[in-house]
């Protein structure tokens, strides 16, 4: 409202300084399953490190095509070097995979709230996740594994469509080989070869061993499958308050100026993803929020 | 110049010339001043030249779904209510550039590069405009993230606010506590006195710059009973509010009753065309789009208004999250009346009554709201009954 001067014009630069992706250049690309791969990016003269929290995102920019949000998937603790694990559902996404290692994609973040897992240090773990939502959990298990006498036992349940559906399958070879984590899978349709668990993801609850007095649990994955999971958690005596559930909306500008993620009145692209369960819990059994 | 000595906060009078010795100021101080005028049968907000541009001996008259433009039997400057139109357009482009690209041999860079843009001065901003203003300002400025064309842009802003007088049949700027009276946020207040055949304003100054205009103007200090006149004038205009909303505990009640059978209701006279939501000064929705060169060199990023009545606006990967018509304006009047009290501490409503005129199927927000809280309340004294 102050008079600047009185020139007819004022002179400025007009975008928003978050509106300006940082270039990065893709270093690795790595098919998972059909149709999810993971990409690692470095920035590109490899001075800068990148900095999250486990749980948080980056707004994904494709120059001529547009822009996603994508939860982080690597290790908190490799800033080198930043990981997404993506599944092919719309033309950014498709887009992103057809880029080859060299080429560039611009990235804005890291983004929004993160999984407590400072917090929760001194508990018992529990992960829950399905399908592509074992992604933005990652780097919980990559901080736990690397901390991993500040825990005590975790448990991690996975369940997806599919056994050809199944994300990071070295990985978590390797982690069934650990005595120190208990890690379940579950299919909803098994094929000839399976000889694991068949059903929904909320069937393993029971065989996770934790204590419901001293226990954080992380749930990513369908609205509905979070759903069902928090009520079977619940069901073991585990309060919500200790429940924490990852939710997505479409965003546009991941710095809650587009108003597309708006949940009732969290935005979720600042007052989430992450959120405390018992935060969300009325809503998240309402249809269409 | 005046020989007065003239403050802040006090009311001085001036006659019909003055409003254009104020326009001619504004110009010389090289401001593009936008104000209101006629075209296509409505008021608009256009840049004005002068002041017989302005819609004079002209009012407007509403209802749901309904607009029309009609003479009064005066010359009044500022004689209607409001049109299709806010000032938001010019704050919050429809359409704007946010970044530019280009990609040379693989390599992608970002064009910066200066813009130029003009200095505004809003002339004729009714109190629920203003009111829309500073409530687009906790969004667009007041965040983590600020949008530097809005803030630019608003950092030179000149407001000049016209008091209203006289109250329309959708407006209840008074239930939203945003008029017919500006408080605060004008550079200058405007109060348009018509008394038999005198022709007068009242005017004060909000800010410096203010100040600094109302110095070069032939003005004396308004008399006790001009100003007695004047709010006698805003009581009328107060009392004679077309419609009602109660805000009272608005927001608790609407957020838990999101599953009240009354959207369906809603629902089934809704179109889904997003009309409300291009007409309101504060829905700040945007979509961002990427346009590039043929040749795939140059890439520009617009953005551009959004609608939550629209199926994209909620689409994620499967399909979009609201599909239904009732879950959409669900989603746009407890934004409105209810959740934006939670994110930006405020009511997203200025009681300008816009979405009520320009609905095509005429659903009111204020008789919708009365509905379920009626509804509400006679389940509640049942329940009470049957506890009893």
């Amino acid at each position: 409202m102050t008079l600047l001067s009185n020139n007819k014009q004022i002179e400025t630069q007009i975008t928003t300084s978050a509106f300006i992706p940082e270039m990065f250049v893709i270093n690795r690309i790595r098919k998972e399953t059909e149709d999810t791969f993971t990409i690692e990016l470095a920035v590109e003269d490899g001075t800068t490190s990148f900095d999250f929290k486990p749980g948080q995102f980056n707004m994904l920019y494709v120059h001529g095509c547009g822009e996603v949000p994508i939860s982080i998937s690597g290790s908190p603790d490799r800033p080198d070097k930043l990981v997404h694990t993506i599944r092919m559902v719309g033309d950014v996404t498709r887009a992103i995979r057809r880029l080859k290692v060299g080429d560039m994609l611009g990235v804005r973040g890291p983004y929004g709230s993160y999984w407590p897992i400072d917090k929760s240090e001194g508990k018992d773990i529990v992960i829950v996740a399905g399908g592509i939502g074992l992604a933005p959990v990652r780097p919980i298990v990559y901080h736990i594994l690397n901390n991993r006498e500040k825990y005590k036992r975790i448990s991690i349940l996975y369940g997806t469509r599919t056994p050809s559906d199944i994300i990071y399958q070295k990985e978590l070879e390797s982690l069934r080989g650990r005595f120190d984590v208990d890690l379940y899978v579950t299919v909803d349709r098994a094929d000839q070869k399976w000889m694991g668990n068949v059903g929904v993801v909320t069937t393993l609850i029971k065989n996770s061993n934790f204590d419901p007095t001293n226990t954080t649990a992380f749930l990513c994955g369908p609205e509905i499958m979070m759903r069902y999971t928090a009520v079977a958690l619940q069901q073991q005596e585990l309060a919500p308050e200790n429940i924490f559930v990852s939710l997505e909306r479409n965003m546009k500008c991941g710095v809650g100026l587009c108003g597309h993620c708006q949940y009732t009145g969290k935005i979720i692209c600042k007052d989430g993803p992450v959120f405390n369960y018992d935060l969300v819990k009325d809503l998240i059994n309402k249809r269409e929020i | 110049m005046s020989k007065v000595k003239i403050t802040k906060g006090t009311k001085y009078v001036v006659g019909v010339d003055a409003i254009e010795s104020i326009l001619t100021s504004l110009k010389e101080q090289n401001y593009k001043t936008i104000g209101p005028t006629i075209r296509d049968e409505v008021i608009i907000y256009d840049e004005l030249d002068n002041i017989s541009e302005l819609p004079i001996g002209i009012t407007d008259v509403h209802e749901s779904g309904s607009y029309r433009l009609i003479e009064r039997a005066d010359k009044a400057l500022f004689g209607y209510n409001v049109g299709p139109f806010s000032f938001k357009k010019y704050l919050f482009p429809p359409r704007l550039t946010i970044l530019k690209t280009k990609r040379v041999d693989g390599k992608i860079s970002i064009i910066r590069k200066d813009e130029h843009l003009d200095k505004l001065a809003f002339f004729g901003v009714k109190p629920c405009e203003l009111q829309a203003i500073l409530i687009q300002d906790k969004i667009f400025i007041d965040g983590e993230y600020v949008d530097n064309y809005y803030k630019k842009q608003r950092d030179a802003l000149f407001i000049v606010t016209t008091n209203c007088t006289e109250a329309g049949s959708s407006c209840f700027c008074t239930s939203t506590d945003s008029g017919p009276e500006a408080k605060s946020g004008f550079d200058l207040a405007i109060t348009e006195m018509i008394i038999d055949n005198d022709h007068s304003f009242l005017i004060e100054a909000g800010s410096k710059s203010g100040l600094k205009v109302l110095k070069e103007l032939d003005i004396k200090k308004a008399s006790a009973d001009l100003i007695n006149i004047e709010i006698q004038k805003l009581d009328s205009a107060k009392n004679n509010m077309g419609r009602k909303l109660n805000t009272t505990n608005l927001k608790d009640l609407l957020l838990e009753n999101l599953n009240h059978p009354h959207w369906e209701d809603i629902a089934k006279r809704c179109t889904s065309c997003g009309n409300c939501t291009m007409v309101c000064p504060t829905c700040f929705c945007s979509n961002i789009e990427d346009v590039t060169s043929l040749d795939g060199v140059e890439n520009e990023r617009v953005r551009s208004w959004d609608s939550c009545f629209s199926m994209e606006y909620s689409y994620i990967h499967g399909g979009a999250v609201r599909a239904s018509i009732k879950s959409r304006y669900r989603q746009w009047m407890t934004h409105k009346l209810a959740s934006w009290q939670e994110q930006f501490d405020t009511l997203g409503c200025v009681g300008c009554g816009r979405c009520i005129v320009w609905c095509q199927v005429g659903i009111d927000i204020t008789k919708e709201t009365q509905t379920i809280q009626k509804q509400v309340t006679a389940q509640a004294e049942q329940l009470a009954e049957v506890e009893n």
